[in-house]
């Protein structure tokens, strides 16, 4: 019996998402007294995949061939359920990032077996297996119990401290036996924004509301986001009246996030909005409102206008770069 | 085009989360509930795709009879029919099972979900139900055109965007961007009361998960102020303080 991880990487590289499900299933095994096996689909090379093992990896397999170096939910679910079933595994464990989340559940489907998206701690296992996972967008937390043979755990991103564990693991080059025949969804474009860091994993996160008073002042938000090294982020009326565009829109029918520091600039606090970022480390709130309901949220707060108070920050963050 | 949107109904966005009976039970006493939005968004992108194509959108619902003010709204936005099968709806495996068993022989070209519900937030059911019906799907799409027996669509991935093509039929997720949702008017609510709506027994599924218990996050601390005309202390507190830049 095992429990297997799926690694994704990003251009060869394997993400941090991707290393705390490592070290997550690393964790997991020990739990269960069972070996952890990184599984990587891609081209990716030795030093890589060695991080596997340095974060908790038993064994690892690669997947290398040119004909699985593209990412297909299809032919990637297929060969993890074929993988799950070879290796006897028990637990097959995800990061919740957009492949994550398009390929979990589907592998959950093709073996059968429970499945739990969002969690955000280890197993207990004295009353069945009980897993922890937000629910009403990070206004709850649920006690779900996966009661099927095999499980299927997609782990919150930035929710697990990962530290090594230096495993030795011998590096297994696999074969897929999958038909390609089943990849039905073809990439045509891939359109990234090149230097910007992506939302859902970012560590630090600058967000800012209609207090910014319109679209052309974004560049002081854009500014102090680049001087801390912070993904850029925005409330639902700002996004609705396409000031940003809607994948920047955090709250309960944006995303949901959960940074080490978020800090909202000109925007009141909704509860929906509250909803998406109340699970951040640390919350910053600026508003020139003192009733403005993200105060009762935050653990820093200063009662100021965006304009006033904006300039004075990135003075702040340029000297702590220097 | 026959097109089959599932649909769920949830708490109002401005929903005070609370449990009852020793914290085993979500509170709905007091609690609107609506068209899950991403649903609705569903629908809406549906009719258009039919508007333009031609065909019919069927609205599917697991859940008692409780949710029927739900399903009526589908029906006045434009749905030509609807199926509730009833059962609760606490699995989204039982769930995707019941959707599945309905669609199996019905020959749908294309099947809508949300990316999410907002409650449970689970985002499970668009990939269970293609897994189990043995088709291609793709999650939370922004764009959707139809060509032909192909599908182009554009769908968010971490960072960006992907442009993918697939053959129908297919299961997709529909993600915030995909269209405006639309206001029933006042000839829609009218025919959705003679809009067939079939009420289908559950066919049998395990439950593969339950929840036990739910807790609240643990209650944040005091906010502490810093004077606006200091702001650059904040940053001092931010680095040297919390330690997190």
């Amino acid at each position: 019996m095992s429990v297997i991880v799926f690694a994704e990487n990003s251009e060869g590289l394997f993400k941090k998402s991707s290393l705390e499900a490592v070290f997550y299933a690393h964790e997991l095994g020990k739990l269960v007294q069972q070996k952890c096996i990184a599984i990587s689909i891609g081209q990716v090379n030795e030093e890589q995949l060695k991080l596997l093992a340095t974060y908790g990896a038993d064994q690892v397999f690669t997947f290398d061939q040119a004909e699985t170096s593209t990412f297909n939910s299809e032919l990637y679910s297929e060969l993890l359920a074929n993988t799950a079933q070879n290796c006897n595994a028990k637990q097959v464990v995800f990061a919740n990032t957009y492949s994550g989340k398009l390929i979990a559940p589907r592998v959950a489907g093709i073996l059968n077996a429970a499945m739990a998206s969002n969690v955000i701690s280890l197993p207990t296992l004295e009353n069945g297996f009980v897993v922890k996972r937000t629910v009403f967008s990070g206004k709850a937390i649920a006690n779900v119990e996966l009661k099927s043979d095999i499980k299927v755990i997609s782990i919150a991103p930035n929710t697990f401290t990962i530290t090594a564990v230096n495993k030795g693991a011998e590096i297994e080059k696999m074969q897929s036996t999958v038909s390609l025949e089943i990849a039905k969804t073809k990439s045509l474009e891939l359109s990234k924004q090149a230097g910007k860091i992506a939302l859902t994993e970012a560590e630090l996160v600058v967000s800012a509301g209609r207090g910014m008073k319109g679209p052309e002042h974004w560049g002081m938000v854009e500014q102090l986001a680049d001087l801390l090294g912070a993904a850029t982020a925005c409330s639902k009326p700002v996004s609705d009246m396409h000031w940003r565009p809607h994948s920047e829109h955090v709250g309960q029918t944006g995303i949901t996030i959960k940074p080490n520091l978020y800090i909202a600039i000109g925007i009141s606090g909704a509860i929906q909005h509250l909803a998406g970022v109340s699970s951040s480390k640390v919350i910053v709130a600026i508003n020139k409102d003192p009733e403005a309901p993200f105060f009762k949220a935050a653990d820093y707060g200063i009662v100021g206008d965006a304009f006033e108070v904006l300039p004075q920050l990135i003075e702040a963050a340029k000297s702590i770069q220097a | 085009m026959k097109i089959l949107v599932c649909i769920s109904n949830v708490p109002d966005t401005t929903t005070k989360v609370a449990f009852i009976e020793n914290e085993t039970k979500f509170n709905t006493s007091g609690v609107q509930y609506i068209i899950n939005p991403y649903d609705e968004l569903a629908l809406t992108k549906a009719l258009e795709i039919t508007e333009k194509v031609g065909g019919t959108v069927t609205v599917i619902h697991v859940g008692t009879a409780e949710s029927e003010a739900s399903i009526r709204k589908a029906l006045a936005i434009g749905a030509n029919d609807a199926v509730r099968i009833n059962a609760a709806a606490n699995d989204a495996s039982f769930v995707a099972d019941q959707i599945a068993h309905y669609a199996a022989n019905q020959n749908f070209d294309l099947i809508f979900t949300g990316r999410e519900s907002i409650d449970y937030n689970g985002g499970m059911v668009c990939g269970l139900l293609a897994a189990k019906l043995k088709l291609p799907s793709v999650q939370v799409i922004t764009s959707i055109e139809i060509d032909g027996n192909t599908a182009i669509m554009d769908r968010d991935i971490d960072g960006g965007k992907e442009k993918v093509s697939c053959p129908l039929p297919m299961v997709v997720s529909a993600q915030k961007e995909l269209t405006e949702p639309r206001i029933p008017n006042m000839r829609g609510i009218m025919a959705a009361r003679t809009k067939p709506l079939q009420v289908i027994e559950p066919t049998a599924s395990n439950q593969l998960t339950a929840v036990l218990s739910y807790q609240l996050p643990p209650a944040k601390g005091s906010c502490k102020m810093v004077e606006a005309s200091n702001a650059k202390e904040l940053i001092r507190l931010l680095h040297e303080e919390a330690k997190v830049i």
